[in-house]
C-alpha cells in the first residue's frame, strides 16, 4: 500500500503516460485560471491541486525527481514533482508545519520563508526552482538547544501574535529584514512587513516587536 | 484592590508555540492513514441537485469514498446542512470525495455526473419582500434564531409609502420592542433626522482556513479542529456527528482567527468525521482560500432607516430604528436585535421603536462577526450624531458625554439595567491622550487637495455572561493545574482568567499549569470564546472553583492542626495557622492529604448543579490531587456591557478620495485590566478591523448571476500595515465592575465598532459633515460626494462595487 501520509502518493506505481497528459493540461488551465483570478502575475503553481498526477517516473524532458535541499543548514533528500511548491515540500514532506498556508497564492505572507536572504512566498515558490539555495522556515530560528531567537524572542515580549497564525510569516520576514538592515526606523520595518497581513490586526505589536528585535540583535 | 498577578503582564502559555512554529492548527496534524478530501461546491445561487452518479468516480485509482447530502444528517427549517442537494449560495458543498491525495480527489471531482436545476435565486433582500419577490429557499425567506423559517412579503401600499429611494416604514416586522411615547418626544424634539442606510455584509477571512482533520478509534471520534471556543463546541459537534458528547474527542488547541465564525460549532466542520466513519480512514480537509469564503460565513448586512430625535442640549430623546438583515440563506446571526440594543443603550432615548426582520438571500452563510449588529450601527449613528451637534453648536465630544451610559443606564426592549458603566470616563481618558481640545481645532486644515478630519467613534457589546464551571486540581508535586475549556481564539483570555485562580490561592504563574484545548485534559463545561463575554465569565467560574479549592485547604488544615477552617490562611502556597506560622502545609502536602482524606476534597464528591461535562471531568481526575470544582452561582442582576470610545484623525485626499490615518486612540470600559498588553492588542487590533469595516471590507455580487467577486484576501481588503497607522493608542477606564469578584468586564467587540465609527466620522467631517448613508465609505462614494454628483448606486443597492 502507498503511504497515504504523505500528501502527494510520490511513492505510488507509474501510471499510463495519456491520463498524465491530460492532467497536465489540466493543471495548465488551472494556472492560467488562478493567476488571472488573483491578479499575481508572479504565481507560479496557482493550485496545487490541480497539478500534474503524483508518481510517474520521470518522463522524457521533465525534471529530476529526487532532489537535495538545504533546509535550515540540513540537506533534505525528497521526492518532489515538478508542479509542487515550496510550502507544500515543506509542510507535507519534510514535517515542517510551521510555515502555514493561509490563501496559496501569494496574498497574504503566511508562508514566507527566506532563502539565501530574501523573503518568498513558498506558496507560489516551484521547488523545483531553490537549487542549492539556502531555505530558511521559522524551525530554523531555535538554537541547537532549543534557545529562542532574538526576534522570536522579541517576539514574545511585545505579544506580538494574537491568534499566531500568520505569526511564523511575519517573523521570517523579519529574519531577512534585520539581516539586510539590523538598524531600520519603523517605517522601514513597515515596508518589509507590507507583504504579510494579519487579520487580528496585529501590526502594531508585530513593529514593536521588530524594534525591540533590532535593539538586540 | 493590588493584585500579585492580576493587572500585570505575563507570558501566555501558548505564544511560544506560535514563534517557533510548533503550534498546531488543526491542518498541521497527521495520522496513520490518512487520506484527503475535496468539496464538490454548488456553481450556482440556488438549485436542485439529483441523479448524483459517482461510479466513474469512485472506480478510479486512489479513490477511497463519496459523502452526499444522503450520509449526513438532514436538516429541519432553515438549517445549513453539511452537504446538501439543495444547494442555497454558489460555494455551498453538495458532496465529497476523499482520496489517497488531493489531486486525485480533485479529479475525481471531475468524474461526477450530476443534474443541476437552477431554482430562483435573490441577493437583495427588499427584493425578496416586494409582493412576489423571490425566496432564497423554496419554503420561505425570512428565518433566525428563535424565528422559523417562513415567507413574508411586504405589500405594494408598504413599498409606496416611502419616498423613491427610502426605506418604507410601514411594511410588516418578524422581530420588535418599544418603550416611552416616540410621537411625543419627536415633536418635542430641536433636530429630527431620518436616515435611509446601507451597511455591507463583509467575509470574516480568518487567516485560517477551517480545515479540519478526523478519525475513530475505539468507538471514539477524534476531531481536529478550528474553533474559537472548546467545551462549548461539543454538544453541538457531536449532534452534527450523530454520536453522544462523551464519545467525542476534540482537539483545538489554537485557533487561526474567527472573529465569530469559529466560535460555535459549524456543520462542515464534521465533514471529515462523517467521510472517516464510512471509509475507515483519516480523513484530512483542507480549505482553501476560496472554499473559506463560502464556509467561513459574512457579517450580516444591512438596509435600514433610523429616524433620530435630539433635543436642544444635546440629549437623544427619540430613535424610530427599522433593519432589514441580509443573512445568506439561512438566516445568520440575529444582528439585526443587537442593533437595536446598541442604540438603545448608547444614546439612551426617552422613546425608542424598533423592528426587524432576518431575510434569506443565496449569498453564504451569516455569521456573528466580531460586533454583530453593534458596529454596524454604530457607523450609522455616530455621524449623525456629529450632525446633531453641529446644527446645535455642542462639541462633538460634549454630546456623546450628555448621552454617556453611566450605571444607571436601562436600556432595551426588556429595559435591562447594566452591572455598571463608564464612558464618560473612556471618552474623558480618550480626550485627554487625543488633546481634543486642541487637535478638533484641526477639522477642515486644508493643505493642496488634501483635508483634515476628526472623528469620535463609540460602540458597545455586552460583555459576559454566567453558570458555568470551574475546575482546577492541586497535585501531589504541587502543581496548580486549571483546567480552562473556554477555547483559544487568540486573545490569551483564556491564560488571563487563569491567573484568577493562582492569585486566590497565592501560587505563582510558574507553578501553574493550563489543561486546555483537548477533552482529553478533563475540561469544564464553559461558555463559547466569542461576545466579548470571556473576561468577565470565565474569571466567575474560576473564581469560584478556586474559593472552592481555598475553603478545602483551610479545612484539610483544620484537620491537620487543629481548630477549625477559619483559623487557617493561605499564602507563598502554604496553608497555615493564622496564629502559628509554623503550623503549615504546603500545597504539595495539602494535595496528598486531600487524596488520603477523599470525599469532596479529591473530587469524590462534587456538587450537584455541575454540569455534566464538568461532572465527567470532575470525576475523571478525582483522586490525584485537591479538587476545586464549582459552578459560577454569583449574583448576576443587569448587563456586563463593554463600552469602548475611538477618537482619529485623517488627511483625506479631495482628488483621489484616498485618505490617510495619522492618528487613532482607543479606550475601553471593560472593568478591572487583566493583561494590560493583551488588552492593548485588543484594542488596537479591534480598529485594524474597523478601519477595514468602515473603509475597505464588502461582499460584492454579480446581480445577474448570482456570483461572489471577492473570494480572495486581495479582493477582500482587510487592511494591511500600509493601511493603518504603525502607531495606535490604546487605554482603558480600568474601574472595577460590582459584580464580578475581581471587577472584570470583557472588551473585545466594541474596540472594532469605535475606530469604524471615528473613521466613518472623520470623513465626514473632512467633507464638512457629509452623511454617506452607506458603509464602507470607498474613494470612489467621497469623489462624488465632493463632486456633488450622485453616486454610482442606488441608494439601498445592495453588493456593490
Amino acid at each position: 500500500m502507498k503511504d497515504p501520509t504523505t500528501f502527494f502518493s510520490g511513492s505510488s506505481p507509474t501510471e499510463a503516460d495519456e491520463p498524465q497528459l491530460t492532467r497536465c493540461r489540466s493543471s495548465r488551465r488551472a494556472f492560467i485560471k488562478g493567476v488571472i483570478a488573483s491578479g499575481a502575475v508572479a504565481a507560479s503553481s496557482a493550485y496545487f491541486l490541480s497539478g500534474c498526477t503524483p508518481g510517474e517516473g520521470p518522463a522524457a524532458g521533465s525534471v529530476e525527481r529526487l532532489i537535495s535541499l538545504h533546509i535550515n543548514g540540513k540537506i533534505r533528500r525528497v521526492d518532489v514533482l515538478p508542479n509542487e511548491t515550496l510550502a507544500m515540500t515543506l509542510r507535507y514532506k519534510l514535517g515542517l508545519t510551521g510555515t502555514k498556508l493561509a490563501c496559496d497564492r501569494g496574498e497574504c505572507g503566511a508562508c514566507t520563508v527566506v532563502i539565501d536572504g530574501v523573503t518568498h512566498y513558498s506558496c507560489s515558490t516551484l521547488t523545483h526552482t531553490v537549487g542549492a539555495r539556502s531555505v530558511r522556515t521559522i524551525e530554523g530560528l531555535q538554537g541547537p538547544d532549543g534557545e529562542l531567537h532574538p526576534i522570536q524572542q522579541a517576539f514574545i515580549d511585545e505579544l506580538g501574535p494574537q491568534c499566531g497564525f500568520c505569526t511564523p510569516g511575519q517573523i521570517m520576514s523579519t529574519v531577512a529584514l534585520l539581516e539586510k538592515n539590523p538598524r531600520p526606523t519603523r517605517e522601514e520595518a513597515r515596508r518589509a512587513l507590507s507583504g504579510n497581513l494579519c487579520r487580528c490586526g496585529a501590526y502594531d505589536h508585530y513593529l514593536n516587536s521588530v524594534m525591540r528585535a533590532a535593539e538586540v540583535i | 484592590m493590588a493584585y500579585t498577578l492580576l493587572g500585570k503582564n505575563f507570558t501566555p502559555p501558548d505564544i511560544r508555540g506560535k514563534v517557533t512554529g510548533k503550534a498546531k492548527f488543526a491542518e498541521d496534524f497527521r495520522a496513520e492513514g490518512m487520506v484527503y478530501c475535496k468539496l464538490l461546491l454548488s456553481p450556482m445561487p440556488h438549485a436542485r441537485v439529483s441523479n448524483i452518479d459517482v461510479s466513474d468516480a469512485l472506480a478510479m485509482d486512489g479513490v477511497v469514498g463519496v459523502l452526499t447530502a444522503d450520509d449526513v444528517p438532514a436538516m429541519e427549517g432553515a438549517a445549513q446542512a453539511i452537504l446538501t442537494n439543495n444547494p442555497h449560495y454558489v460555494g455551498d458543498p453538495i458532496l465529497a470525495v476523499a482520496a489517497i491525495d488531493e489531486t486525485t480527489a480533485a479529479d475525481a471531482l471531475e468524474k461526477i455526473r450530476y443534474d443541476i436545476e437552477p431554482l430562483d435565486f435573490v441577493l437583495d433582500p427588499l427584493q425578496s419582500l416586494y409582493p412576489g419577490g423571490t425566496n432564497a429557499q423554496v419554503k420561505g425567506n425570512v428565518a433566525n434564531a428563535g424565528i422559523p423559517l417562513q415567507e413574508l412579503k411586504w405589500t405594494a401600499r408598504d413599498f409606496a409609502s416611502a419616498d423613491t429611494d427610502q426605506f418604507p416604514m410601514t411594511g410588516k416586522a418578524v422581530s420588535e420592542w418599544s418603550y416611552g411615547n416616540l410621537e411625543q418626544e419627536f415633536s418635542a424634539a430641536a433636530v429630527v433626522y431620518d436616515e435611509s442606510f446601507v451597511t455591507a455584509s463583509n467575509s470574516h477571512h480568518s487567516m485560517e482556513p477551517r480545515s479540519a482533520m478526523s478519525y475513530w478509534e475505539n468507538g471514539k471520534c477524534f476531531l481536529f479542529g478550528s474553533s474559537q471556543s472548546q467545551s462549548f463546541m461539543i454538544p453541538g459537534l457531536a449532534a452534527y456527528i450523530g454520536i453522544e458528547p462523551e464519545d467525542l474527542v476534540y482537539i483545538a488547541e489554537y485557533c487561526g482567527g474567527g472573529f465569530g465564525s469559529k466560535g460555535a460549532p459549524y456543520p462542515i466542520m464534521a465533514l471529515p468525521a462523517h467521510m472517516s466513519k464510512k471509509i475507515g480512514r483519516p480523513v484530512m480537509m483542507r480549505i482553501s482560500r476560496a472554499e473559506e469564503y463560502y464556509l467561513g460565513s459574512n457579517r450580516a448586512g444591512f438596509q435600514g432607516r433610523v429616524k433620530v430625535g435630539v433635543a436642544r442640549n444635546g440629549k437623544v430623546t427619540a430613535v424610530d430604528l427599522y433593519i432589514v438583515q441580509s443573512g445568506g440563506p439561512h438566516g445568520g446571526f440575529p444582528d439585526f436585535n443587537s442593533a437595536a440594543g446598541a442604540v438603545s443603550i448608547c444614546y439612551q432615548p426617552n422613546a425608542m421603536q424598533y423592528r426587524g426582520i432576518p431575510v434569506l438571500t443565496n449569498t453564504p452563510p451569516g455569521g456573528a462577526q466580531r460586533g454583530p449588529g453593534q458596529n454596524q450601527i454604530a457607523m450609522v449613528m455616530e455621524p449623525l450624531l456629529d450632525k446633531a451637534a453641529r446644527e446645535l453648536g455642542i462639541d462633538r465630544l460634549e454630546i456623546r458625554r450628555i448621552n454617556a451610559p453611566n450605571n444607571d443606564t436601562i436600556f432595551g426592549g426588556r429595559q435591562r439595567s447594566v452591572t455598571s458603566a463608564y464612558q464618560t470616563e473612556a471618552l474623558n481618558k480618550g480626550a485627554l491622550a487625543f488633546n481634543w481640545e486642541q487637535t478638533k481645532k484641526r477639522s477642515g486644515e486644508r493643505n493642496g487637495s488634501k483635508v483634515i478630519g476628526v472623528g469620535i467613534g463609540q460602540a458597545y457589546h455586552s460583555a459576559g455572561a454566567a453558570g458555568f464551571d470551574g475546575l482546577l486540581r492541586i497535585a501531589p508535586d504541587g502543581r496548580l493545574h486549571i483546567h480552562s475549556g473556554v477555547g483559544n481564539l487568540g486573545t490569551y483570555s483564556y491564560a488571563a482568567t487563569s491567573r484568577i485562580v493562582a492569585e486566590v490561592l497565592h501560587c505563582k504563574w510558574e507553578n501553574c499549569v493550563i489543561e486546555r484545548g483537548d477533552t482529553r485534559k478533563h475540561l469544564p463545561w464553559n461558555f463559547g470564546q466569542f461576545g466579548s463575554n470571556t473576561s468577565f465569565t470565565m474569571s466567575r467560574s474560576n473564581h469560584a472553583a478556586a474559593m472552592d479549592a481555598r475553603q478545602k485547604l483551610l479545612e484539610i488544615a483544620a484537620a491537620e492542626f487543629g481548630g477549625s477552617a477559619d483559623e487557617y490562611e493561605l499564602g507563598e502556597e502554604t496553608v497555615f495557622s493564622k496564629a502559628d506560622a509554623a503550623k503549615k502545609l504546603t500545597y504539595s502536602q495539602a494535595a496528598q492529604r486531600a487524596i488520603d482524606m477523599g470525599g469532596k476534597y479529591a473530587g469524590h464528591e462534587i456538587p450537584d448543579d455541575l454540569h455534566p461535562m464538568t461532572r465527567a471531568s470532575a470525576t475523571a481526575i478525582a483522586g490525584t490531587g485537591l479538587i476545586g470544582v464549582a459552578k459560577d452561582n454569583y449574583a448576576l442582576d443587569g448587563s456586563p456591557p463593554a463600552l469602548a470610545a475611538g477618537f482619529m484623525v485623517i488627511e483625506l485626499d479631495t482628488e483621489t478620495g484616498k485618505f490617510e490615518i495619522l492618528e487613532y486612540n482607543g479606550v475601553i470600559d471593560c472593568g478591572t485590566v487583566i493583561h494590560p498588553l493583551g488588552l492593548a492588542s485588543q484594542v488596537k487590533g479591534g480598529a485594524v478591523m474597523g478601519i477595514g469595516l468602515a473603509s475597505t471590507e464588502r461582499i460584492v455580487y454579480d446581480p445577474q448571476n448570482g456570483l461572489p467577486a471577492n473570494v480572495g484576501f486581495h479582493q477582500a481588503k482587510p487592511p494591511s500595515y500600509l493601511d493603518v497607522p504603525s502607531r495606535l493608542g490604546s487605554d482603558a477606564v480600568d474601574i472595577a465592575d460590582p459584580q464580578n469578584p475581581m471587577g472584570i468586564r470583557g472588551m473585545g467587540e466594541p474596540v472594532m465598532g469605535c475606530a469604524a465609527s471615528a473613521l466613518i466620522c472623520a470623513i465626514s467631517d473632512a467633507l464638512g459633515g457629509h452623511y454617506f448613508n452607506r458603509t464602507p465609505i470607498v474613494p470612489d462614494m467621497i469623489i462624488n460626494a465632493i463632486a456633488g454628483r450622485e453616486q454610482s448606486h442606488k441608494p439601498l443597492q445592495v453588493y456593490t462595487f
